[in-house]
């Protein structure tokens, strides 16, 4: 497809990733993160880490929206299918996240739970038309990126007067957590997370534009390049990365030009302020309480707000103690330092969110990377000479 | 692909036609390629900005092969 296969050519990421390794200097380490799950997704789907030198290493960040919801926002939809008799609506990746009691969305269902997966805002909206007798609510979830669609929904449920339609708003903020995370003792005292940079979200910044990073930049001295979702803009973002570490700049850079402006989505930015404002706290899993990173919905819209509507009150859920997800979503920790990586916690069984979502770091690796970890041994001497590197 | 009635629209991605909504972008014509997230167009590519960027990695890659005078 046009705009995808160029940018996934393996001839020219290989020599991306010997001017990588070219310009790297041996003496020094460069750790990134990738803020975004996509980005994770990518590096692992694609072997971005094989194409580069051993002293450039990539962190995973939080930008996965399922990895970093809590269990207790979950146990809020479950409660509103089994307890409530709402149809509960929500995007496939949310249906497997573990909650309280042994339960997730789709084990209610199970359960009789009328919870149905949909594809965008709008089917849920389609769907509470279709019953206009049952109370219809969309469990939305995620970044920047899904942010617009659900004020689109409410904005245009309050247009038609969508009476049985409410939102249970779990929308959260890219900048708000990349601060978190700069100012986490492991990155500012303690040193155990080295960040010398940050490869910027890809469909977010289409939204928000580059601008809203300059402050990491000027704030914190961390480079940030936005790097588009396919293997030679995340390829290409890391050497951008490397020349600014070697120069000892640090500004924001933008590789996705291609669909990213400074100012973003200037239309999607007003309609989402139009019908959200934002929470003084969210608990976030991993991360605990982050002040001011996320939305909820504005007064005038209370009437499709679930929260108001079901007088529902959060109560924090602490994760299963086994699971790593919470120093993982940090960078404290990669998932093959989780003891139930892979054995108890598969994607089939997720015990953690970080399992559950192609774009979490546990099920990427999982997925693409896992047969990396295994030394390769070899039994007869003819198989060890023809395999051996 | 196609423009519909209520801010909808028809794409094709990768030979399958699905309609999706255009209400979050601006200005989009029949024949542009949109950036779609559960079901909206959150934004349009810019085919100059998208060559650009292209011709940044061929350049890197020639010059990459005469300073390492194209051993591989």
């Amino acid at each position: 497809m046009k705009y995808i296969d160029e940018f996934r050519d393996g001839d020219l990421a290989r020599q991306i990733g010997a001017r990588i390794a070219a310009e790297a200097h041996p003496d020094r380490s460069y750790s990134f993160m990738e803020f975004c799950g996509g980005h994770t997704h990518a590096i692992s789907r694609y072997g971005v880490l094989e194409l580069l030198p051993p002293n450039v290493r990539m962190i995973h960040g939080p930008g996965c929206p399922v990895c970093v919801l809590p269990i207790g926002r979950i146990d809020l939809a479950i409660r509103l299918a089994l307890e409530r008799g709402a149809i509960v609506c929500t995007y496939g990746d949310t249906m497997r996240v573990p909650a309280s009691d042994s339960l997730s969305l789709i084990k209610a269902k199970a359960r009789g739970g009328d919870i149905r997966m949909v594809y965008s805002a709008a089917d849920a909206m389609a769907i509470a038309r279709a019953n206009p007798q049952r109370e219809v609510v969309f469990f939305a979830i995620g970044f920047e990126t899904t942010t617009p669609p659900t004020a689109l929904a409410i904005r245009d449920a309050a247009r038609e007067g969508l009476a049985n339609f409410s939102v249970l708003c779990c929308h959260v903020l890219t900048p708000s957590a990349i601060t978190h995370i700069l100012e986490s003792p492991e990155v500012r005292q303690l040193g155990t997370v080295p960040i010398d940079g940050f490869i910027g979200p890809a469909h977010v910044s289409i939204v928000i534009g580059s601008a809203p990073y300059d402050h990491f930049a000027e704030e914190y001295r961390k480079p940030v390049v936005i790097a588009g979702f396919e293997p030679l803009d995340v390829m290409q973002a890391i050497l951008m990365l490397v020349r600014q570490v070697n120069e000892s700049r640090a500004h924001v850079e933008n590789e996705f030009t291609r669909a990213v402006t400074p100012e973003g989505n200037l239309k999607a930015q007003a309609l989402v302020s139009e019908v959200f404002e934002l929470r003084p706290s969210f608990e976030w899993r991993g991360l605990g309480e982050v002040p001011y990173s996320a939305l909820k919905i504005r007064e005038t819209f209370a009437a499709f707000d679930a929260e108001r509507r079901f007088d529902l009150n959060y109560t924090p859920v602490a994760d299963n103690k086994a699971c790593e997800c919470g120093a993982i979503l940090r960078g404290v920790k990669k998932p093959t330092d989780c003891k139930i990586f892979g054995t108890v916690c598969t994607p089939e069984n997720p015990v953690g969110s970080c399992m559950v979502s192609s774009e979490g770091a546990c099920a990427a690796h999982y997925t693409y990377g896992r047969f990396r970890d295994i030394p390769i041994v070899a039994t007869t001497a003819t198989v060890i000479e023809e395999a051996a590197p | 692909m196609e423009l519909r009635p209520n801010d909808q629209a028809v794409v094709n991605l990768g030979g399958i036609r699905k309609e999706i909504s255009i209400a979050l972008v601006a200005d989009v014509q029949v024949g542009d390629y949109v950036i779609v997230h559960v079901g909206h167009a959150i934004g349009v590519i810019d085919p100059e900005e998208a060559q650009r960027t292209l011709a940044l990695f061929a350049e890197m890659a020639q010059s990459l092969e005469t300073a390492t005078g194209a051993a591989t």
